[in-house]
């Protein structure tokens, strides 16, 4: 079987990275730390190459974490093995919209 | 080894810079370069009906360009009204000692003239410089420009990694590393900030990222429609803060010495520097060579082809997929990082051995195929 691999890039993430092609729902990924462990984690929904999946559940407002640094906040609620993106995933910087809603 | 010039520095390149002083030169220029080999030509779009202060940030650019070691003799194509100050940049290339020479098209009576006349001046300076030798310098010469574009999610986990990796490494060597992409710092600007040598240079990374950040807000829209870009979100980055955290990590770990201001040439400063640019190539590469890069390090995923006229631009591309489909425009593969075959480092000793053969004149792969005519200077203000 083809090694599904994911990366997850420090312990406080709750998302990590696919690089493998072709990962659909249903299928299981190998999520690999930085200290080489390996955790199987079933993939909710298809996700493209380059892409994150949640490592835990993550509620509406909290922040999501890559890096060890917060890229962003959940925008909905995000349950473990879903797909983080653009369509669940905040940027809170350069917001010049939400500035001009504050005035 | 290098050519060297009379400022101390040594250049990995030795062209004739042609450089139009405002946009309404570029047609003369250009037609000036094709006629003549061994000139390289800057086309750009500024210098005119902007506010004084980009209209001297212009001047202060071309001046730096035209100093960069990579030049070797420079021919300036003014149209003769400008905003720009073209007598000022003429006097102050005079100063470097090297061959400096000017035309202006309305003195001339116009176009052709202007060719003509221009032609002659940059062959008579194309072969007064091409007899240089090479001189073997030390690698505390080199100035490195870094850079990262058209990136994805492996571009934060390999190919700026072998960057980073490469930054460390000469900069313990004595080399100076200049490092931009303010809107690319937003979201770990603070990381950058505590590896600055003092309070100071840490204030001032603050300030230059909320200067940048208050730009993007001012027009009232989410930054989103913008950074990341369309491609970045395809290739799998979700937020600014994300494409910023795995943008700095090109920097390696060394401290910060200062942040220079876009139109800045550096002089005698040794390690790691930030120059106040935006992310778009154009104006990056730009302000890059006119710091006095001999050459840069580009780290890629999607796949960026860009390059710069007398910059060479060594291309790794992180993503193994890219690789295999744009071979012809990327020069190193840190693609077997992300499939586990080649570790950080021993990528990161290909492109330092790539990197000595470019400063010893083997070509790149942009330079190869010439692909490096957008270039442009970054202004602040409005063109009116």
């Amino acid at each position: 079987m083809d090694l599904k691999l994911a990366l997850k890039v420090n312990d406080k993430d709750n998302v990590a990275t696919i690089f493998a092609n072709d990962i659909k729902a249903h299928m299981q990924v190998d999520v690999h730390d930085k200290k080489g462990a390996d955790v199987l984690l079933t993939v909710n929904s298809d996700i493209p190459y380059g892409h994150k999946i949640a490592l835990q559940d993550i509620n509406k407002g909290e922040l999501i974490i890559k890096y060890g640094e917060e890229i962003g906040m959940a925008s909905q609620a995000i349950k473990k093995g879903d797909y983080v993106h653009v369509h669940n995933l905040e940027s809170m910087r350069g917001r010049g919209d939400l500035q001009a809603g504050e005035k | 080894m290098g050519y060297l010039r009379p400022d101390g520095k040594a250049g990995a390149r030795n062209f004739v810079g042609i450089i139009p002083t405002v946009t309404c030169a570029n047609d003369v220029a250009q037609a000036i370069c094709r006629q003549v080999q061994g000139t390289v030509v800057y086309l750009h779009h500024q210098g005119c009906c902007q506010m004084p202060p980009d209209l001297t940030r212009v001047t202060d650019t071309l001046i730096s360009i035209g100093k960069s070691p990579n030049v070797g003799a420079v021919l300036l194509v003014s149209l003769g009204c400008e905003g720009t100050n073209h007598q000022r940049i003429y006097e102050e290339l005079k100063k470097t000692g090297k061959p400096i020479e000017i035309i202006h098209i309305q003195e001339l009576g116009g176009v052709s003239n202007s060719i003509q006349k221009g032609t002659d001046i940059a062959r008579n300076l194309a072969i007064k410089i091409s007899g240089l030798q090479r001189e073997p310098v030390d690698i505390a010469n080199v100035v490195m420009s870094i850079k990262c574009g058209a990136s994805d999610a492996t571009s934060g986990m390999a190919s700026n990694c072998v960057i980073g990796y490469i930054a460390d490494k000469i900069i313990d060597l004595g080399a100076t590393i200049v490092f931009g992409e303010t809107t690319e710092f937003i979201g770990g600007e603070h990381l950058l900030a505590k590896r600055a040598v003092n309070k100071t240079v840490g204030d001032k990374i603050i300030q230059k990222v909320n200067e940048m950040e208050a730009r993007a807000k001012s027009i009232g829209c989410d930054m989103r429609k913008g950074q990341p870009t369309p491609g970045n979100i395809a290739g799998g980055l979700s937020s600014i803060e994300e494409k910023s955290l795995g943008a700095i990590v090109k920097s390696g770990t060394r401290p910060i010495q200062g942040v220079l201001e876009y139109p800045e040439y550096i002089t005698t400063q040794k390690g790691l520097w930030i120059k106040d640019t935006p992310g778009r190539e154009p104006e990056i590469l730009t302000g890059m060579a006119a710091t006095g890069a001999q050459f840069m390090l580009f780290s890629t995923g999607r796949g960026a082809p860009q390059g710069f006229p007398s910059m060479p631009v060594i291309k790794i591309c992180g993503n193994p997929n890219t690789y295999e489909r744009m071979k012809n425009d990327m020069d190193i593969n840190a693609g077997r990082i992300i499939t586990g075959a080649k570790t950080i480092e021993q990528v990161g000793e290909e492109v330092f051995k790539k990197m000595l053969r470019v400063l010893n004149g083997e070509l790149t792969k942009n330079e190869a195929v010439q692909y490096f005519s957008a270039i442009d200077i970054h202004c602040l203000g409005p063109v009116i």
